[in-house]
C-alpha cells in the first residue's frame, strides 16, 4: 500500500525535526509557539500527502481500503487540530515504563510515524533486562557449561577429559551484570537513535491524555498525549509471613546478583523462575529444596512434560521437595540460627514441618507494579493490582467502560506475564491506535524455561485441549517424538527429551506443542509461527529441514501426525524459479 | 514376540503385552506403557486378572525391535501402595524412555531388577502383592528369582519368616531407628536433600547419623562416612551432576591418594562433633592465607617475679601475657588489623585478645575484649568467668569469635617452641613456649643465666610484613622485660 508508506515516511520526518531541536525548549514553556509553527509546516505537508494517498487508494482500488482511509481521515483531523492550540498534544504517544514492553511499543510507534516519549522511573530495560530474563540467562549459560564439565560420564562418552572444573563466583556475577548493562545500553541507544524522548521520573496519569512525571524532590512536568500506554511491569511477589532481608531470604532480584552460593537453599515456588534458579544453584554446588503449594511440581506445564522434567531436572539432582504445602512463615538467618521455614498443609492449614536451611529464594510469582499511577484520577480500579483491559489492551474503568486513549500492556495487565508478550501487546496497541484493528492471539505465544535441557511450549496443554475438544465437540490427537531418535541430539550426546504435538486430526490445526530437550526454547518457534499464521500440519509437514539438525525433531513430529484430511495447498507443487 | 493382541488398535505400533508366555507362574502381565512415541491416543488394552495374589511385573516390549530394556528409575519404592493407572517404573528402550503403569491395585512388594540394570523383554522386574500379608511371600519369591538372575542385584531386604508378617509394609530403608547417641533430647533431624538421597541409596538409617554440618545438619559426607564409602560419586545416572566439592579429577591429582587410602582393619570411625567440624573447616580455610612466622626470645625474669607477686591476687600468666600483647598491639595497630578481601587493611578499633583453650574434645578461644584498656585485675576476673563458661559450653558467640589477635600458650606443658595456624579473620597469632633458664653472654663477654622464652608469631603477609612483626615483638619483649607497666 503506497498510501501508508508515504504517510509513515512523512510523519517521522516531522517528529524528528521537532525532537532534534533543543530538548530543553521542548520541555519548557516557550515550546508551544515553537512547536506549533513546526507542526503547521508538517500539517501542510501531511495534508498534501494524505490527499494524494486518498486519491491513490481510490484510484488503485485497493481491496482493503479501510485502514488507509481511516488513517488519512485521522491525519486530516490532526492537521486541522494544529490550528487550535487547545487541542494540541505534546506527543502522539506517551509510554509509562521503559521495560521490554514499552521499548517494543516505542520502536513500533516511531515506525508508524508517531511522536513518542517514554517515561522511565527506574532503569531502561525494566525487569527483564535488569532483574529478570537477561541476567538469569547469563547465570544459566554458566550453569549449563558447569553441568556439562562436571558430568564425567557425559564427557567420557565423547572422549573428553576434564579435571576438576571450578568457578569464580564474582566472575559469574560480573558476567550477568555486564550482560544486563550491555543490553540496557543497546535498548537505550536504539530508542535514542529513533528519536524517542526518554523522560526520567515516575509517571502519573493526571487526567485524560495528561501525564506528569518527575524525580522525587523535583517539580513535576506535565505532558499531554493523544494516547497513553501503561507498561509499568511487575515486582517479585512475596506472600505474607515471609520476611525478606535480601541476604538469606531473598527474591530473584537479589539472587541474580549472585552475592553468595549457599550450601542449601530452599526455593519457594516451582514455576519457571524457581526451576531456572534450581538449575543454576545445583550446577554451582548448592543443594535445593522446593516448596510448592500445589500437589505437583511445575504446575504450569503439560503434565507429561512436567513428569519428564521431574525425571530429568529434579530427581537426579541434589534436590528434594515438599508439595501441597505453604511456607507460612520464613525467618532469615540471624544469631547463628539458620533460615527457618514453617510449612503448613495447603488444604488443612495444619502445621507440617519446619525446614532449617542456609537461604530461601522466594519465587512465588510476580505482582503488578501499578501503585502511584494515578489511576484513581480517571476512575480506574485495579483488580488484585492488575489494570483491567479488553482484548485490545484498552483500559476499562470501574463500570467496565473503555477509557479512551489509555492502554495497558505487559505484566501490569496480567494477561500473560512474559517479556515478549508485553512487547507484542505494545505493537498491537500501536497498530490499533494507528487505525489497524489488531488483536493479539495469546495462544500463539511461545514460552520457554531455560533449564538444561530447556523446556518450551506454545498453545494448549493436553488437558486444556481435551477440555476444549469436549466442549466444542471435536476430536484431538497427540503425537510425540523423542530426541533419542535425532541425529544431532545424539551427536551432542544429549538424547534426553521429548516433543509433543496436540492437534486436530480432522483439520490439521495445531493446538499445542511442548518440547523438553536440547535447545527447546529455539525449536518452539516453528510451531508458534505455524499457530500464529494458521499453518496446518498437512502443509508444514512437507517443509524441508536441514539435516542433521535439532529442527528435525519437529519435522518428525509433524510427519508423525495422523490426519484425516488431505493436503490443502501443496507446497510441493512445481514453482518456477 | 510375535503374538500381537488383537485388541490393540492400529494406531499403536503394536509393541505391547506380547510377553505373557515367558512365565509359567500364576501371574499375568500387569503393565502397559503409556502411549508410545507415535501413538495418537491413550488407548489401553487390558488383560483380565486371574486370581493370583502375587503378580509379576514384566519388562514390557516398547517397540518391535526391542529385545531388552533398561530400568531408568523406579517411580515407586518397595512397600509403596499402587493404584490402578499409576506409573511404577520408567523403562528405557532403544527409542525412548517410557513410564510403565500398573493395571492393578496392590503393594510393590519387591523390586527384582534395580535401577540402572537391564532385563530382557518379558523377564520379571518386580513383584506386586495384593495384600500386606503377601509381601513376605513375594519377597521370598523375589530372592529366589534374583538368585537365578545372572546380573548383580541389590539384595532385597531379608524376608521375615512367614507368619510374623508385619501389619504394615515396611518402609523402603528397612532398618529401624535404634536410639543411638542422641544426647540432647529429641532434636529434630535435619538432613540436606542430597544426604537424604544418598541415605536411601545406601540404605543408611538417617536417624543414626550424627550431623557435622551447621546446627548439626546431616550432610552428604556424613552419610558417605556412615555408609563407609569413598566420597566418590557413584554416577548412577548419566544426568546426575557430579558434586563439585567431591569430584576427584579423573587424572592423577594430588587429592587422589587421600581418597583411596585403604581402610586399616579394626579402625573405628567417629564423626566430628559440631565444634570439631568447625575447627576442621577453619583450619582448611586458613590454607588460603599466605602466612609467615617470626620468632623472638624474651627474657622473663622480671615477668616471673611479677607473676609470683600477683598470683595471690588471682592473676594468671595467661592474663599477664595477654595484657602484654595487647599493650604491644596498641603501638602496632597493623598487627591487630585484618585482611578481609585481599585488597585492603581493616584496622580494628578494639584490641580483643583471643586465648586458645583446650576443652574436652575440642578447642575454643574465649576473648578478652579491650585487653589493652582493662586493668590486670579486672582482666583476670573476666578471664576466670570466660573459662568457666567455656567448660560448661555457655560462651556466647561474641565471647569466642570477636578476637582480633590470638594467644596460644603451651609453655605450661614444657613445650619450648611451636608454631600456630593463623585463624581466619585475624592478622596474627602468637605461640608462646616455656620459659627456661638459659646461659647468655652479654656484650662485655659476661655470662649469666636468664629465663628465656621463645615466642613465635604467625601473621598474614598480605598486610603484616616482617619488619612490622619484628617491631611488634621488640615492643612486646620490652614490656615483658620491664613488666611494671602491666599493673598500671
Amino acid at each position: 500500500m503506497p498510501a501508508s508508506v508515504s504517510l509513515s515516511f512523512a510523519l517521522p520526518l516531522s517528529s524528528a525535526a521537532v525532537s532534534r531541536s533543543d530538548p530543553l525548549a521542548t520541555a519548557a514553556a516557550p515550546f508551544g509557539a515553537f512547536r506549533r509553527s513546526g507542526l503547521r509546516f508538517c500539517g501542510l505537508r501531511k495534508e498534501v500527502l494524505s490527499i494524494r494517498s486518498l486519491n491513490s487508494a481510490v484510484s488503485r482500488r485497493i481491496t482493503t481500503p479501510n485502514p488507509a482511509r481511516q488513517l488519512s481521515t485521522k491525519t486530516l483531523a490532526a492537521a486541522k487540530d494544529n490550528g487550535s492550540p487547545s487541542k494540541d498534544f505534546d506527543y502522539d504517544l506517551v509510554i509509562i515504563g521503559a521495560g521490554v514492553g514499552g521499548h517494543g511499543a516505542a520502536l513500533h510507534a516511531v515506525e508508524r510515524g508517531l511522536k513518542t516519549a517514554i517515561i522511565e522511573g527506574d532503569v531502561v530495560g525494566g525487569t527483564c533486562v535488569n532483574r529478570g530474563c537477561v541476567p538469569s540467562k547469563a547465570l544459566l549459560a554458566v550453569s549449563g557449561r558447569m553441568r556439562e564439565l562436571q558430568d564425567e560420564h557425559h564427557m567420557k562418552a565423547m572422549g573428553l577429559q576434564v579435571s576438576s572444573p571450578g568457578y569464580d563466583r564474582q566472575g559469574v556475577a560480573d558476567h550477568a551484570n555486564n550482560l544486563a548493562s550491555k543490553i540496557r545500553g543497546n535498548l537505550t541507544n536504539s530508542m535514542k537513535a529513533l528519536g524517542v524522548d526518554i523522560l526520567t521520573g515516575v509517571g502519573t496519569i493526571v487526567g485524560t491524555q495528561r501525564v506528569k512525571y518527575g524525580k522525587v524532590g523535583f517539580p513535576d512536568t506535565e505532558v499531554t498525549a493523544r494516547n497513553i500506554i501503561i507498561a509499568t511491569g511487575s515486582v517479585p511477589f512475596v506472600p505474607n509471613g515471609i520476611e525478606v532481608d535480601g541476604k538469606t531470604v531473598f527474591t530473584s532480584d537479589h539472587a541474580l546478583k549472585l552475592e553468595w552460593v549457599p550450601d542449601w537453599i530452599a526455593i519457594v515456588g516451582s514455576g519457571y523462575i524457581g526451576l531456572e534458579f534450581s538449575d543454576v544453584y545445583t550446577a554451582l554446588g548448592s543443594e535445593v529444596t522446593f516448596v510448592e503449594a500445589l500437589d505437583q511440581l511445575m504446575p504450569g506445564f503439560d503434565p507429561e512434560i512436567g513428569k519428564l522434567a521431574q525425571r530429568i531436572l529434579i530427581n537426579p539432582r541434589k534436590i528434594d521437595y515438599h508439595t501441597g504445602v505453604f511456607a507460612k512463615k520464613i525467618t532469615p538467618a540471624r544469631d547463628g540460627k539458620p533460615v527457618l521455614i514453617e510449612l503448613i498443609d495447603a488444604k488443612t492449614k495444619e502445621p507440617k514441618d519446619t525446614l532449617e536451611v542456609d537461604a530461601a529464594l522466594i519465587a512465588t510469582g510476580r505482582a503488578p507494579f501499578t501503585k502511584g499511577l494515578g489511576l484513581e484520577n480517571i476512575d480506574v480500579a485495579t483488580v488484585r493490582g492488575f489494570v483491567p483491559v479488553d482484548e485490545h489492551m484498552q483500559v476499562m474503568d470501574t463500570d467496565g467502560n473503555l477509557v479512551p486513549h489509555l492502554y495497558c500492556i505487559g505484566d501490569a495487565n496480567g494477561k500473560l506475564m512474559l517479556a515478549h508478550v508485553a512487547s507484542a501487546q505494545g505493537i498491537s496497541v500501536v497498530e490499533q491506535i494507528t487505525g489497524n484493528n489488531n488483536v493479539l492471539n495469546h495462544l500463539s505465544i511461545p514460552a520457554a524455561c531455560f533449564t538444561h535441557p530447556e523446556i518450551s511450549m506454545v498453545g494448549l496443554t493436553e488437558p486444556q485441549a481435551r477440555e476444549k475438544a469436549e466442549k466444542d465437540g471435536f476430536e484431538i490427537s497427540v503425537a510425540k517424538t523423542s530426541f533419542k531418535a535425532n541425529t544431532k541430539a545424539l551427536a551432542e550426546n544429549e538424547g534426553e527429551g521429548l516433543a509433543k504435538l496436540i492437534y486436530r486430526p480432522d483439520t490439521g490445526e495445531i493446538l499445542g506443542v511442548h518440547i523438553l530437550g536440547l535447545h527447546a526454547a529455539d525449536l518452539i518457534h516453528e510451531a508458534s509461527n505455524a499457530i500464529a499464521l494458521g499453518t496446518k500440519i498437512q502443509d508444514i509437514k512437507f517443509a524441508v529441514h536441514a539435516h542433521p539438525t535439532l529442527s528435525e525433531v519437529l519435522d518428525e513430529l509433524f510427519k508423525s501426525a495422523k490426519l484425516k484430511v488431505g493436503v490443502s495447498r501443496s507446497v510441493n507443487e512445481p514453482v518456477a524459479v | 514376540m510375535a503374538a500381537s493382541p488383537s485388541t490393540a488398535s492400529t494406531a499403536r505400533s503394536g509393541p505391547l503385552l506380547s510377553f505373557s508366555s515367558s512365565f509359567s507362574s500364576a501371574s499375568r502381565p500387569l503393565l502397559l506403557p503409556l502411549p508410545g512415541c507415535r501413538s495418537s491416543g491413550r488407548r489401553t488394552a487390558r488383560i483380565p486378572a486371574i486370581s493370583a495374589k502375587i503378580r509379576e511385573i514384566f519388562m514390557p516390549a516398547l517397540s518391535s525391535t526391542m529385545t531388552e530394556g533398561k530400568i531408568v528409575s523406579w517411580v515407586k519404592a518397595e512397600g509403596d501402595r499402587l493404584s490402578k493407572g499409576e506409573s511404577v517404573v520408567v523403562v528405557e528402550s532403544d527409542k525412548a524412555d517410557m513410564d510403565v503403569e500398573t493395571f492393578y491395585d496392590g503393594i510393590l512388594a519387591a523390586i527384582v531388577v534395580p535401577e540402572g540394570e537391564s532385563a530382557p523383554v518379558g523377564a520379571p522386574i518386580g513383584l506386586l502383592a495384593e495384600t500386606e500379608e503377601e509381601i513376605a511371600l513375594a519377597k521370598a519369591q523375589a530372592q529366589s528369582q534374583s538368585q537365578s538372575q545372572p546380573q548383580p542385584q541389590t539384595q532385597s531386604p531379608p524376608s521375615p519368616p512367614a507368619g510374623s508378617v508385619p501389619s504394615r509394609p515396611p518402609p523402603p530403608p528397612a532398618p529401624v531407628a535404634t536410639p543411638v547417641a542422641v544426647s540432647e533430647g529429641p532434636r529434630k533431624i535435619v538432613a540436606t536433600p542430597y544426604a537424604k538421597k544418598l541415605a536411601k541409596q545406601h540404605k543408611v538409617d538417617i536417624a543414626s547419623v550424627v550431623g557435622s554440618g551447621p546446627n548439626g545438619r546431616i550432610t552428604p559426607s556424613d552419610i558417605e562416612a556412615a555408609a563407609g564409602i569413598q566420597p566418590k560419586k557413584p554416577a548412577s545416572s548419566p544426568a546426575a551432576p557430579v558434586p563439585q566439592s567431591s569430584a576427584p579429577s579423573a587424572g592423577a591429582s594430588a587429592k587422589a591418594p587421600a581418597a583411596t587410602l585403604p581402610p586399616i582393619p579394626g579402625s573405628t570411625l567417629v564423626p566430628f562433633t559440631t565444634m570439631q567440624a568447625a575447627v576442621s573447616k577453619n583450619m582448611v580455610e586458613s590454607l588460603s592465607v599466605p602466612t609467615f612466622r617470626v620468632g623472638y626470645p624474651v627474657t622473663t625474669n622480671a615477668l616471673d617475679a611479677l607473676y609470683e607477686k600477683l598470683k595471690p591476687k588471682g592473676v594468671t600468666m595467661t592474663v599477664l601475657l595477654a595484657k602484654a600483647a595487647a599493650m604491644a598491639l596498641a603501638k602496632h595497630p597493623v598487627v591487630n588489623a585484618t585482611c578481609k578481601d585481599g585488597k585492603s587493611f581493616t584496622y580494628n578499633e578494639s584490641i580483643n585478645i583471643a586465648v586458645a583453650v583446650a576443652i574436652d574434645g575440642g578447642l575454643i578461644t574465649p576473648v578478652l575484649q579491650d585487653a589493652d584498656k582493662l586493668d590486670i585485675y579486672l582482666l583476670s576476673q573476666t578471664w576466670k568467668g570466660l573459662v568457666k563458661k567455656a567448660r560448661t559450653k555457655q560462651l556466647q558467640p561474641n565471647e569466642y569469635n570477636s578476637g582480633t589477635f590470638t594467644l596460644s600458650n603451651l609453655g605450661m606443658f614444657g613445650v619450648d617452641r611451636f608454631d600456630a595456624i593463623l585463624p581466619p579473620g585475624q592478622g596474627a597469632i602468637m605461640a608462646v613456649g616455656a620459659s627456661k633458664p638459659t646461659v647468655v653472654a652479654d656484650a662485655d663477654g659476661f655470662f649469666s643465666v636468664k629465663s628465656k622464652m621463645l615466642v613465635n608469631v604467625t601473621a598474614d603477609h598480605r598486610i603484616i610484613y616482617g619488619a612490622d612483626l619484628a617491631a611488634f615483638l621488640q615492643t612486646f619483649a620490652k614490656i615483658v622485660e620491664d613488666p611494671e607497666s602491666l599493673t598500671l
